[in-house]
């Protein structure tokens, strides 16, 4: 069955510098600087990359995040509570707009 | 839970195992684990000068932990006898450069003959460093057992335990229901009687492994992690943590193909190999002792009955020590789980 998504072509995320092999090498550099461990240790910057996963809802990153994340020792109560962040701000985004919808209610309404 | 041994599993043979491990390794022949060595130039693999001597006493155990490679549990009834413990006593008084003696099983407590053996080594090797690794509920097993804490301390032994988490749900997952609450019990008998305390010469690690289909992450985190949620939470301490990577062979190994996580894993595995945890694999300074006094290079190779490469070397009542350090490493496929990474030993990351 073909589908957009296979669980193979993760691994094949490296080969996206045959195309373009400056750029990906750049961006392989920041990716790996960004993930090292700094003001936020290594495994917050996991717990947060899987929670944006979920917001992206990109499957390749919601299968290399929870795999990162149970390695760095993560346990499974800390990963969901980072899946309810990703959805708090995200149902929250969704509802925060609702001002504007009241102000045009307001604005359109006798 | 019964071992792969008592269900007549086909993994509870050595050469079943090994087949598979050869006939489904990601790449084939030309992948594997001497090519890997050869590309490096460590083939063969040679040993250092041997400073472990690391003696299964037996594969009896009270728990049976789902990752166990011993196929360890209370349906095992191999057990070192008091004549092959002597003949460990002979080598343990006659290398000069074994500064290490590492005591496993099984549950090793469980040996009738354990704290004679104990005494007796450290009553010839007074120096001598002392593992014995404890899976912490044998202490509260059985009331012959409570004073463990009290044998270990007298005998100035090091506490090697494992501890997949800080949590009960990820404990037990793998170690049996009710497994994390009686280990910090045991944990706290450790602490009273001096064990992990700064200051203290009684030495308690603690050993991370994996609960499932993924590797180990950095030690010094985990260890930071350990020792910040155990402190807060249960208030207990202790002085390292070794994070060690599962080997893809017995009960692990039934649990990759089982969930079909074997390729992945092996891939993985594979995509990790690091030259310099290679070059300090734990079985260059290592001899492992089985519980029938056979000899091996390490305690997988051990589980795989693959004996050490000496033919006129191979039981204790034969050892030669210029025939072992002379030979090659015997290796297999399962040898990558000990490179991968920061490598896995006995004693955690290697790199």
């Amino acid at each position: 069955m073909k589908t957009y998504y296979n669980p193979e072509d993760l691994k094949k995320f490296g080969t996206i510098g045959d195309l373009q092999k400056s750029m990906a090498d750049k961006f392989f550099a920041y990716y790996a600087e960004v993930f090292k461990e700094g003001a936020l240790t290594a495994r917050e910057k996991s717990l947060i990359a899987l929670g944006v996963a979920h917001a992206l809802q990109c499957p390749y990153c919601i299968d290399a995040y929870t795999t990162d994340t149970l390695e760095k020792g993560c346990d499974e109560e800390q990963m969901m509570e980072a899946v309810h962040v990703a959805a708090a701000i995200r149902g929250g985004a969704a509802l925060v707009h609702s001002t504007q919808m009241m102000n045009k209610i307001k604005e359109i309404s006798m | 839970m019964k071992s792969l041994k008592a269900q007549l599993h086909s993994l509870a043979d050595p050469e079943e195992e090994l087949a598979l491990l050869e006939e489904r390794h990601p790449g084939g022949q030309k992948n594997n684990f001497q090519s890997h060595l050869e590309g490096i130039g460590l083939f063969p693999l040679q040993p250092t000068t041997l400073e472990i001597f690391q003696i299964n006493l037996g594969k009896m155990c009270n728990q049976v932990c789902k990752h166990c490679h011993v196929d360890a549990g209370p349906d095992r009834k191999e057990i070192m006898t008091r004549e092959t413990m002597k003949s460990c006593l002979d080598v343990i008084q006659n290398e000069p450069f074994l500064n290490c003696v590492d005591l496993t099983g099984g549950a090793p407590e469980m040996n009738p003959d354990f704290r004679w053996f104990v005494e007796s080594i450290r009553s010839i090797r007074p120096d001598i460093k002392i593992i014995v690794r404890c899976n912490l509920t044998i202490i509260l097993a059985n009331p012959k057992f409570h004073d463990l804490p009290e044998f270990f301390k007298r005998n100035t032994i090091e506490v090697v335990s494992s501890l997949p988490y800080f949590t009960a749900m990820k404990t037990d997952a793998q170690r049996g229901d009710g497994v994390f609450e009686k280990s910090i019990r045991a944990l706290r008998l450790l602490n009273e009687v001096g064990y992990g305390i700064e200051g203290s010469e009684l030495v308690l690690n603690l050993v991370y492994n994996p609960s499932g289909a993924f590797l180990p992450g950095s030690q010094s985190e985990l260890e930071a992690e350990f020792k910040k949620k155990l402190k807060e939470r249960f208030d207990i301490v202790f002085n390292s943590l070794f994070t060690i990577t599962n080997i893809p062979i017995s009960r692990f190994l039934e649990y990759l193909l089982r969930s079909d996580n074997f390729e992945n894993y092996m891939e993985k595995l594979l995509s990790v190999f690091n030259p310099s945890a290679a070059a300090g694999v734990m079985c260059r300074n290592t001899i492992s002792i089985g519980w029938d006094g056979y000899i091996y290079d390490c305690d997988f190779n051990q589980m795989l009955d693959m004996k050490v490469n000496t033919p006129n070397s191979i039981h204790l009542s034969e050892w030669d020590s210029s025939a072992l350090s002379n030979r090659s490493i015997q290796i297999n496929n399962h040898c990558f789980g000990c490179t991968a990474g920061a490598g896995s030993s006995c004693g955690g990351a290697t790199a």
